[in-house]
């Protein structure tokens, strides 16, 4: 049997809309995923922490408050010092495409902008996590 | 009003039907093939309509409606410092803006400081920047605040962000009896929904209280809260639940109120409450109208109110943030004038229309100018503002009232069993209805059940990038330079002895509202005002759950 993929979903910054993080955290475990959801106003520090103890494969972030910039490159700062390099993370929220592209220079695996669908994003995470 | 009978009409078997999808409301409910008479047996015009103007209010709170009065067109609007917005304000109420309405960024709304380590890359982005009573000195500056009625978005932080505009009013020498406009300071649906709380639910409602009986004595053309739906729909909710939650969150501010010994009809005239206008034409009118029907009977029947105006729910609506679309963005001017509309034809006393570009970001000031323009001609060219709840007596329309009400006083119910919204909160109850009704919506549009013109159906290849506003990242130095200044300047034994005293208030049963004020005068920051209460009251985690 194959080992579930596991994610952590997590909900970064003061933003309380939890509206789509609980919406990919619920898809992601209908899609047979074991999900963790951090819950809200998540520091970079926590999170990382976070995805370390849960030993996930994937991080997903959810922003909608224009933080991104601030937040996701802490995030990725983070892993690489704590050699997690392997975690793949994923974006979701109000990213413009230029922004967008900077956070993937960074080493976002992928940012899934809005009217990105549910399937999309399932698809990516299974192709994104060796099996 | 008599029902006439119609013909009957002749059997639809052999019409066309489109069967791509099932034929409901964007919230789920079955709509009939038709609607006639036979759908309305229960329905008695002289109980459950009245005439405008008359209990209980299904056909609005106003005898002649916009033949009296237009609504108020109240843009909600704020971004980057004070100065800016100042001048943002400026322009709105040059080009016709009847009201303003401020929105606060993130750290203001979480009650932090511009230059708190948690206010890191959120300044200024949401809104407004606000940590001190220099900064709203600056926000209002040159807008009489006795002749324009302000509305601010604030929530947790609501007493002191209010007692900052009271301060100002005191220095601009206008009287607190001529000041007007409403103050978003609903907590209970943050924590159903929108999640900006601070402390913990009851000493949250305190803080709420303080500012009912504060405003009752001392700011009579005040509305101390604006009791409010919008965040509940957007969270995902459905048109009943959006209904329900708030009324019944409506109900618990009135029974803390009575608690503190406040005569009903004493503050029921200035409670107003906040809906959202979304897409669904038919469902948001019978949702206006069932949300007044039914207030109008709880406050004259649970709550004894004898004021008349003590039963008319007045509300504020804004067009449906969460229907926009970032692809062909110019579809959303239409979005919103669909929901506008339906705001207008459910009789709100006032509205703000959201801007073609805010799936990216806060307006450009262009968009923002199309999107007052929109309510100018719903308001002077589309000729629905000439008679009072102009589709009352629509079979359809009746029929979805009645349902609407139905519906939204079992939800009632199940929450009074509870023992109210508070224990409902702490069970998690409305959370989980309004995440089920959210993934069950995101689920019908993944299998195309329900249509988003651009996303998920008539996608276009070729668009064309929009203008957006951007924010940069000075915000935060510029405001935190400022509060450096302010620290260094202000007399800060004064300062200390203030936030003492507030303490020492929050421990004890005094209302807060005139120890803030002090120490908002001393030009105590937000932050530490907020955290001076913190210690008292703590802070508030939610149990997440998905």
């Amino acid at each position: 049997m194959r080992v579930p993929i596991r994610v952590l979903v997590a909900k970064p910054g003061l933003d309380g809309h939890d509206r789509g993080a609980k919406i990919i955290a619920r898809a992601l475990r209908d899609a047979g995923m074991e999900v963790i959801y951090t819950g809200l106003r998540q520091t970079p520090e926590m999170i990382v922490n976070a995805a370390l103890q849960e030993d996930v494969q994937v991080i997903g972030l959810s922003i909608l408050s224009g933080a991104h910039n601030a937040i996701v490159p802490r995030v990725m700062e983070l892993l690489h010092e704590k050699d997690m390099d392997d975690v793949k993370v994923i974006v979701g929220g109000i990213i413009p495409d230029e922004d967008a592209a900077a956070l993937k220079k960074k080493g976002v695996a992928a940012v899934f902008q809005p009217g990105a669908s549910l399937e999309q994003i399932v698809d990516f995470v299974r192709a994104t996590v060796p099996a | 009003m008599k029902v006439p009978a119609l013909t009957k009409p002749p059997s639809r078997s052999a019409a066309p039907k489109r069967t791509e999808r099932p034929f409901t409301t964007i919230s789920g409910v079955p709509i009939e093939p038709l609607y006639g008479p036979e759908q309305l047996t229960d329905f008695d015009p002289d109980r459950d309509l009245g005439a405008p103007g008359q209990f209980p209010y299904t056909r609005g709170i106003h005898e002649t409606m916009y033949r009296g009065k237009l609504w108020t067109m109240r843009q909600f609007s704020g971004f980057a410092t004070p100065e800016e917005t100042n001048l943002r304000y400026q322009y709105l109420l040059q080009q016709g803006q009847t009201g303003l309405s401020v929105a606060f960024d993130l750290p203001t709304l979480m009650g932090y400081d511009a230059d708190h380590a948690m206010s890191e890359g959120e300044v200024g982005k949401c809104g407004v920047a606000i940590s001190s009573l220099e900064d709203m000195e600056t926000l209002f500056c040159g807008i009489p605040l006795g002749d324009v009625s302000v509305s601010m978005t604030i929530n947790s932080p609501a007493s002191v962000v209010w007692a900052m505009y009271l301060a100002v009013a005191e220095k601009q020498g206008v009287d607190w009896n001529s000041l007007s406009g409403t103050l978003q300071n609903d907590i209970l649906k943050e924590y159903i929904a929108q999640k900006e709380y601070i402390f913990p639910p009851r000493p949250s409602m305190r803080l709420v209280t303080d500012t009912i009986e504060f405003g009752t004595r001392r700011t009579p053309k005040f509305n101390p809260l604006s009791i409010s739906g919008y965040h509940i729909r957007e969270a995902g909710s459905t048109a009943v639940q959006e209904l329900a939650f708030t009324l019944r969150d409506g109900i618990e501010y009135v029974e803390w109120a009575l608690e503190r010994g406040l005569n009903v009809d004493e503050f029921a005239p200035r409670l107003s409450f906040f809906f959202n206008a979304h897409n669904d034409f038919f469902e948001e009118i019978a949702k206006y109208r069932a949300a007044r029907k039914i207030w109008a009977d709880t406050m004259r029947n649970r709550f004894g109110a004898k004021n008349e105006r003590s039963l008319k729910l007045r509300f504020h609506a804004q067009t449906a943030g969460c229907s926009l679309t970032c692809q062909q963005p110019y579809n959303n001017i239409v979005r919103t004038t669909l929901q506008a509309m339906a705001a207008v034809l459910g009789g709100c006393q006032s509205l703000h229309t959201n801007s073609l570009d805010e799936a990216y970001a806060l307006p450009s000031e262009h968009a923002v100018t199309i999107a007052l323009r929109t309510q100018q001609v719903i308001a002077h060219e589309s000729g629905v503002t000439a008679a009072p709840d102009p589709f009352g007596g629509s079979y359809f329309l009746e029929r979805l009232t009645l349902d609407t009400e139905a519906a939204a006083r079992g939800y009632i119910c199940r929450i009074d069993e509870m023992g109210g919204m508070i224990p409902a909160i702490e069970k998690n109850f409305p959370q989980r209805e309004i995440a089920n009704a959210s993934y069950e919506y995101q689920r019908a549009v993944e299998r195309k059940e329900k249509v988003i013109v651009g996303v998920n159906a008539f996608q276009s290849d070729h668009e064309q990038p929009i203008e957006i506003l951007q924010i940069g990242d000075r915000t935060q130095l510029h405001q935190s330079k400022k509060l450096a200044g302010l620290r260094a300047t202000r007399d800060n034994g004064r300062v200390r002895a203030s936030l003492g005293a507030l303490k020492r208030a929050a421990e004890g049963t005094d209302n807060t509202m005139p120890f803030i004020l002090d120490a908002v005068r001393a030009y105590a920051t937000l932050g530490e005002i907020c955290d001076a209460l913190r210690e008292v009251f703590g802070s508030y985690q939610e149990t997440s759950l998905v």
